[in-house]
């Protein structure tokens, strides 16, 4: 019999039942709750009259509405403050543990579950967010779910669940100097398309993702449901278990030692079999530039926007030819002749620590150029600003130009007042570029956070590696 | 939940690849903290030719005449038609209540984001996945035929054209069965308390951390 993938031991782990339809009731150990996508998940519970099944399996925090700039007037937007009211007096009415808005260590729910080690290898993860998928960098089944199953992690603290098909993504060899996570996961995404990973969980390995940081692996990880898989994951090494050390919710003392030799086992065995293995070349990846509006729609810097007529399939020929409209790009336009309005340095994909160190190496002594009308970072949480602080990033940052801000999804999604105008040209480090989706009619180019930078200084994209 | 059994709905055609929930809602919607009411701003960039905010009176809005749902002919419709990997993106259940919200009780497309395949079977909406070929003619026999319906069983599994071409279609029986009975799965589950309950005492002997303990 062939071995176990990681999915395999990850899932196996958490069967609380077998049903006979083939699915199967699965037990999850941390609910991470934000304020947009539980009110109500809380209104149902409250209707039917239950109570939440284990009031510390869950976290909370406000991020999606927040404001990222001075924060102690509170939240302008009634109907943004009404939502994160709504979250604030759930926890409070259950019990819940939440970091409210002016809590130091408040941030985007993905990055803190990691900072806070109230994610650890292991667990099966949940959250009302798609982008749940970044905490499987730390080996655990992390994935997003809606609002029912929000209600239904609250009440059962498990969920009805049907077991995906395995994929191994390998990333063989080294990238090359100037190359990030980023650019791996985005290169991944431009070869397997946008459904490639649909109806599959995907496991990253490879020697390029084990060479990455565990801040790395979340980049790619987090960008795992752009792929269409629910969740990525990567295998538990020294690495997984150096940055688990120490955190506040992390097993301390003998529970620690007992805790590092179960997570050992937190890889796929050496013959296991997985339905579809994609393999890329680390030496190729090159930084990518999204040039549409779809995260598939990628080249690698030093290439040119694409020509739809020089696409066969129809369906995706007329989704280009819309892309470019909706972009204002010519077919065949290089990639570096690209012209940006706006830089966002922020969101669950680049908005750690390492991601503002890169940002600020590539800006350091430099200006923003006068074309652009905005740059901006936002960190992922209050703990990452204090410690890019204490680093001497925020000067950097302000020095060259750049706002500093507080932390949040902010331009990501602009459900708060940071958001393009339409037209607008924005280099992002966030995950999607749909339509939209930075402002109405604003246009989303993804990027690595240094090449972000890069092109703030450019007022244009342009090749980091020989910037 | 609304049971699903049968349907016999006029059908919009939707023609895009990769539609994702930030089209289906935008995001300024999700502010709200209720279930209702997204139906008027159901693919709000599309739709209009302004920018949306929450609590406008959407029927004073200028409407973009180019996009399919404000064409007479398809006025009322019950099914949508789409393109390949509808639903993509975030997991907003906004996307689900917004098309449920409008009056649209079932998807058809060749296939569907994750997320939002289960967040439909959550809230009475039906995604049913037919093969490329299958669906490229149904877009070409509504585009040619006004007032084109289709008959749709849940039980029998059929999507059956107005010719009486018979599609079948797969879904799982439990969600069938939830889906027909418009059961409360937290109900269902907590048949099984005392097995979560024996699930976790088991667990916390091998794994006292991922109960606060240690
Ligand atoms: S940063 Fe963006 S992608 Fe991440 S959780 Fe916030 S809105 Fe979602």
């Amino acid at each position: 019999m062939a071995g176990k993938t990681l999915y395999d031991k990850l899932w196996d782990a958490h069967v609380v039942r077998h049903n006979d339809d083939g699915s199967t009731l699965l037990y999850i150990d941390r609910h991470l709750v934000h304020e947009v996508t539980s009110p109500q998940a809380f209104e149902g519970l409250r209707l039917a009259g239950r109570q939440p099944w284990r009031v510390s399996a869950s976290l909370a925090v406000a991020d999606h509405n927040v404001p990222t700039t001075d924060r102690s007037q509170g939240i302008s937007d009634p109907v943004s403050r009404l939502q994160v009211e709504t979250l604030d007096s759930n926890c409070r009415a259950y019990g819940i543990t939440e970091f409210d808005m002016n809590d130091p260590r408040q941030g985007i729910v993905h990055v803190i579950g990691p900072e806070q080690g109230a994610t650890l290898p292991g667990m099966t993860v949940v959250c009302g967010d798609s982008h749940t998928s970044t905490h499987g960098a730390l080996g655990a089944l992390a994935f997003g779910i809606g609002t029912s199953e929000v209600e239904h992690v609250l009440a059962t603290q498990t969920l009805m669940q049907h077991k995906s098909k395995a994929m191994l993504v390998s990333v063989d060899g080294e990238i090359g100097p100037g190359v990030t996570a980023k650019d791996i996961v985005l290169a991944i995404i431009g070869e397997i398309g946008t459904a490639g990973g649909t109806g599959y969980a995907i496991e990253f390995g490879g020697d390029a993702i084990r060479a990455l940081s565990v801040e790395g692996r979340m980049t790619v990880c987090n960008m795992a449901i752009e792929a269409g898989a629910r969740c990525g994951m990567v295998a538990v090494d020294d690495k997984t278990i150096d940055y688990v050390k120490g955190r506040p919710f992390a097993p301390k003392a003998d529970v620690w030692e007992q805790a590092v030799a179960a997570w050992r086992e937190l890889k796929s065995d050496a013959d296991a079999e997985f339905d579809r293995v994609v393999r890329l070349n680390a030496a190729d990846i090159k930084p990518q530039v999204s040039w549409g509006t779809s995260p598939e729609m990628v080249a690698p810097v030093d290439g040119a926007v694409p020509n739809p007529f020089k696409e066969s399939d129809p369906v995706r020929k007329s989704g280009m030819a819309r892309a470019l409209e909706y972009m204002g790009l010519e077919p065949e336009t290089p990639i570096t002749e690209i012209k940006i309005d706006r830089v966002f340095i922020g969101s669950c994909t680049n908005s750690r620590i390492e991601d503002l160190r890169a940002a600020a190496s590539v800006i350091k002594g430099r200006k923003v150029a006068a074309s652009v009308k905005q740059a901006m970072v936002v960190p992922g949480s209050g703990l990452v600003k204090r410690q890019a602080e204490e680093e001497g990033l925020d000067k950097v940052f302000l020095e060259a130009g750049f706002e500093w801000r507080e932390p949040g999804c902010s331009m990501c999604l602009a459900m708060n007042a940071d958001r393009l105008e339409s037209g607008e040209r924005c280099a992002s480090t966030s995950n999607r570029n749909f339509e939209g989706r930075q402002g109405h009619g604003g246009r989303t180019h993804l990027v690595s956070p240094a090449m972000a930078a890069a092109a703030a200084i450019a007022g244009h994209f342009v090749d980091v590696r020989s910037f | 939940m609304q049971p699903f059994t049968t349907l016999d709905g006029l059908v919009v055609p939707l023609d895009r690849a990769n539609v994702d929930t930030d089209a289906i809602i935008p995001k300024q919607f999700l502010k709200s903290i209720k279930r209702t009411g997204f139906g008027p701003n159901l693919f709000d960039e599309w739709r209009y030719l302004d920018q949306g905010q929450p609590g406008q009176d959407c029927s004073q809005r200028p409407l973009n005449p180019d996009f399919v749902l404000n064409h007479d002919r398809y006025q009322g419709a019950e099914v949508l038609l789409a393109r390949r990997n509808f639903g993509c993106g975030s997991s907003r259940e906004h996307a689900p209540w917004a098309l449920a919200d409008y009056g649209i009780r079932a998807v058809v497309a060749p296939s569907f984001g994750d997320i939002f395949y289960n967040n439909c079977l959550k809230n009475g909406l039906l995604p049913i996945a037919l093969s490329e070929e299958a669906v490229q003619q149904l877009f070409e026999e509504v585009e040619a035929n006004p007032g084109y319906r289709l008959q749709i069983d849940l039980p029998e599994q059929t999507v059956t054209t107005p010719s009486g071409e018979v599609l079948r279609f797969d879904i799982d029986d439990f969600r069938k069965h939830c889906l027909i009975n418009g059961l409360d799965e937290i109900g269902l589950t907590l048949q099984h308390a005392d097995e979560i309950r024996a699930y976790e005492q088991r667990r916390n002997q091998q794994a006292p951390w991922l109960f606060g303990n240690g």
